[in-house]
């Protein structure tokens, strides 16, 4: 059986490839999936410590995690229809209203 | 044996389709290689055994929020807009970043197994075949210990669909 090392690093390089899709990306439903990305890098961690500790509460967590990414995704995208239909872009450097 | 290679077959998938995702131009192909991360990550809950988790990624994830992801990027005219404006500044500072985050993270994870005793104390996983069956095990947990989390999320949801019905409603419409 392979050690839980595999699993944190698996899950780490996951997580910062979604950080920086978030930071170096300018359009917004590509921000929003690499935050997907990152929410499911968190669960491959969550089920990796449930095994290890043969305890499921990871598990419950990571189907939390999973049911807070669908709601998170529906009104980002929601934001994101209601965004283009005002201003026609999805560009997060055009969205500059609060900019002062 | 056969366990590691199944391992690093899927965190192969999932990290170099994850890394296509972030370097697309093409929202649509962004979008077809974060479900093919995704899948993957499935995978790699099944080789945990977490087969319910393994079945909700698929149906939830691929089939729920990636085609409401693809929904979007359909309804969203891309092509107006995709000038070359890249800060250079800022991608480079973002991989370095990332780098050493990832160097300092390994770092800690090779030095916590030489330290004798207590390092990194984590119990090896019990055999595959003395675990019980997971759908029960998860539900058992669900609805006894986290009953009111389970509830709350509940709410969340509801407010979540209201929030996005409110947010996509056309404004127009009700003048």
């Amino acid at each position: 059986m392979m050690s839980i090392d595999h699993y944190l690093v698996l899950s780490l390089a996951l997580l910062l490839i979604g950080a920086i899709g978030v930071i170096t990306r300018r359009n917004v439903i590509i921000v929003l999936m690499s935050i997907e990305l990152i929410l499911n890098a968190v669960n491959i961690n969550l089920v990796a410590f449930s095994r290890y500790y043969g305890e499921v509460a990871g598990q419950v967590f990571a189907l939390f995690i999973i049911a807070d990414a669908a709601a998170e995704a529906a009104v980002g995208l929601g934001i994101m229809i209601a965004f283009f239909r005002n201003r026609e872009t999805v560009l997060a450097n055009e969205m500059d209203l609060l900019k002062w | 044996m056969l366990d590691s290679i199944i391992f690093y077959f899927f965190a192969g998938i999932a990290v170099l389709s994850a890394l296509l995702m972030i370097t697309r131009r093409n929202a649509i192909h962004s979008a077809v290689f974060l479900t093919t991360a995704l899948l993957a990550t499935a995978g790699i809950f099944l080789q945990l055994h977490a087969e319910f988790l393994f079945i909700v990624q698929i149906i939830l994830y691929v089939g729920g929020i990636m085609v409401m992801f693809i929904f979007v990027i359909m309804l969203v005219r891309l092509d107006v807009a995709l000038p070359r404006l890249r800060s250079r500044l800022r991608q480079w500072s973002a991989i370095l970043v990332a780098l050493a985050v990832f160097l300092e993270a390994g770092i800690i994870l090779y030095l916590a197994r030489r330290i004798p005793g207590e390092g990194l104390l984590v119990p090896s996983p019990a055999p595959a075949a003395k675990l019980p069956p997971n759908t029960e095990d998860l539900a058992n947990s669900l609805f006894h210990a986290y009953l009111l989390p389970f509830e709350i999320a509940s709410v969340l949801l509801l407010v979540a669909m209201i929030g996005a019905v409110v947010m996509g409603k056309n404004r127009s419409d009700t003048k």
